[in-house]
């Protein structure tokens, strides 16, 4: 216990906290490690699987990917990429995308491919393109599982973020492989306990984030902006009659928002 | 790719000592997990508790347990028993979880006309429960034993054996060759249990099988 009661003074000791190698901005560099990591996830991983997802084609591509970025280790392929591209933001971002990617992809195909088909039927026979079902039916109601997986995407990165440290990189990681090698273990201590903590903190923060996107529960509409109801005003505006009963605007505007977006959007399909 | 040909020896001796790493506590996770999320998955406080309980787990990051760890234990910090008993831990608190829902994608006819032609409950869990839920079970499995194989991949920066340790020696002698060959062992290793486990849980549900080649007619 007295390497805990070292590691607690020191994280509770000002001085540690300021200066470019203190607390402070080792957590903001693990931060923007992990956040830089997420982001470039979330745009490989998010478009893929939507697409698989709604167009059923590929499947067996989101399987095996999966598994096999999953094997790929990370730390391997961070050391790799040092020594390839040199220091830098290249080889953690790369690295960490392959723990990223893999919950990513899976719980947004997953999410998309199990929205009930007679909900994405009836959108469609109301006449919405491809794309809008995509993202005004079917991204919704996979919100849970999306976030779901952005959720246990953060969760790895910002762990294994820590390995950034051994290519000679900053982050929390750097007390934590320091204190090893200098046989300082309460150095180590330290930064077990705040990459724990930090984890812990967003962690509660994105499941949060997964309750309140539940479709219909009606959470997120306590926070303003909504995918439905942005929908429904457009469709308001386009009928231009307000007053008109729900059912009687959906179908004056039918025509004319499928004329409209049949044009204003790219390809629906991927076949392209 | 030479460098992994030239090191077969070495290559062989980690590979063992990687998947000792790595698959007994899948083996202890197992028989820890199954009991207890057979029983707390009728009861709701409990199985609530115990799925807190196991985020809170996981989400302790794996090299920062590998460094607490020895505090709460009476282990060395670079023992192997100090990793066995953290990846133990994390495949515990994932299949604690999974298991209850494993067991929940069991159809409720099939759990009464067990209970109707007269199987106590112990049996019914053994016999009827359990075998219908390996097919959850084994994805669950799977993705277990992947990530314990490259979390002792990454333990390699604290100085924990296995095929990482090509990683830290390649990078420290410059020598990418060698991390490129730790990079292929390891995914080769991956790849090769991930499919085992598959076929293993494929074997054990021939009632599966039984059923596909009956749709596809």
């Amino acid at each position: 216990m007295n390497f805990l009661e070292q590691a607690l003074s020191f994280i509770f000791t000002a001085a540690n906290w300021v200066g470019p190698a203190g607390l402070g901005a080792r957590i903001a560099e693990h931060l923007q490690y992990t956040f830089i990591a997420v982001v470039f996830s979330v745009l490989i991983a998010v478009p893929i699987g939507m697409l698989i997802g709604h167009t059923g084609r590929g499947t067996f591509l989101v399987v095996t990917g999966v598994n096999a970025l999953r094997a790929l280790p990370t730390l391997g392929v961070l050391l790799l990429g040092v020594l390839l591209w040199g220091l830098g933001l290249v080889p953690p971002t790369v690295a960490l995308m392959l723990l990223g990617i893999p919950p990513l992809l899976a719980g947004t195909y997953s999410g998309i491919a199990n929205v009930d088909r007679a909900v994405v039927d009836a959108a469609r026979s109301m006449g919405m393109t491809e794309a809008r079902i995509m993202l005004r039916v079917e991204t919704p109601n996979a919100l849970p599982l999306i976030l779901g997986g952005l959720r246990t995407a953060t969760l790895q990165i910002i762990a294994t973020a820590t390995v950034a440290a051994y290519a000679s990189l900053g982050g929390l990681g750097r007390y934590l492989i320091d204190g090893i090698k200098m046989r300082q273990f309460h150095i180590a201590l330290v930064g077990a306990l705040m990459v724990t903590a930090l984890a812990l903190i967003l962690d509660a923060a994105m499941a949060f984030a997964v309750w309140a996107s539940m479709p219909g529960s009606g959470r997120l509409r306590k926070f303003g902006r909504m995918p439905q109801p942005l929908l429904d005003d457009e469709i308001a505006l386009e009928s231009g009659s307000v007053g008109a009963s729900q059912r009687g605007s959906r179908s004056t505007s039918r025509s004319s928002l499928k004329a409209r977006h049949e044009r204003g959007d790219p390809s629906p399909t991927v076949e392209g | 790719m030479t460098y992994l040909l030239n090191n077969l020896d070495t290559a062989w001796a980690l590979t063992v000592i990687h998947l000792r790493l790595s698959l007994i506590p899948v083996v202890l996770g197992l028989l820890i997990a199954v009991p207890i999320g057979a029983l707390v998955q009728r009861t709701t406080a409990l199985r609530r508790l115990t799925t807190v309980t196991a985020s809170i787990v996981f989400t302790i990051p794996s090299l920062a347990l590998f460094v607490v760890l020895p505090l709460i234990i009476p282990t060395r910090i670079l023992d192997e028993a100090n990793v066995i008993v953290a990846l133990t831990l994390y495949t515990t608190a994932l299949l604690v979880r999974a298991v209850p829902e494993a067991l929940d994608a069991v159809p409720e006819p099939v759990r009464d006309a067990a209970t109707a032609i007269g199987y106590r409950p112990l049996t019914r869990m053994l016999k009827v429960d359990l075998p219908l839920a390996i097919p959850v079970l084994v994805a669950s499995l799977r993705v277990v034993a992947v990530t314990n194989i490259s979390m002792v991949s990454v333990g390699s920066v604290i100085g924990i054996g296995g095929l990482g340790t090509w990683f830290t020696e390649g990078y420290q002698s410059n020598k990418s060759d060698q991390i490129v060959a730790g990079i292929i062992a390891i995914f080769v290793l991956a790849i090769v249990i991930d499919t085992l486990i598959m076929l293993a849980g494929k074997a054990m549900t021939p009632w599966a099988r039984a059923q596909r080649t009956l749709e596809a007619a």
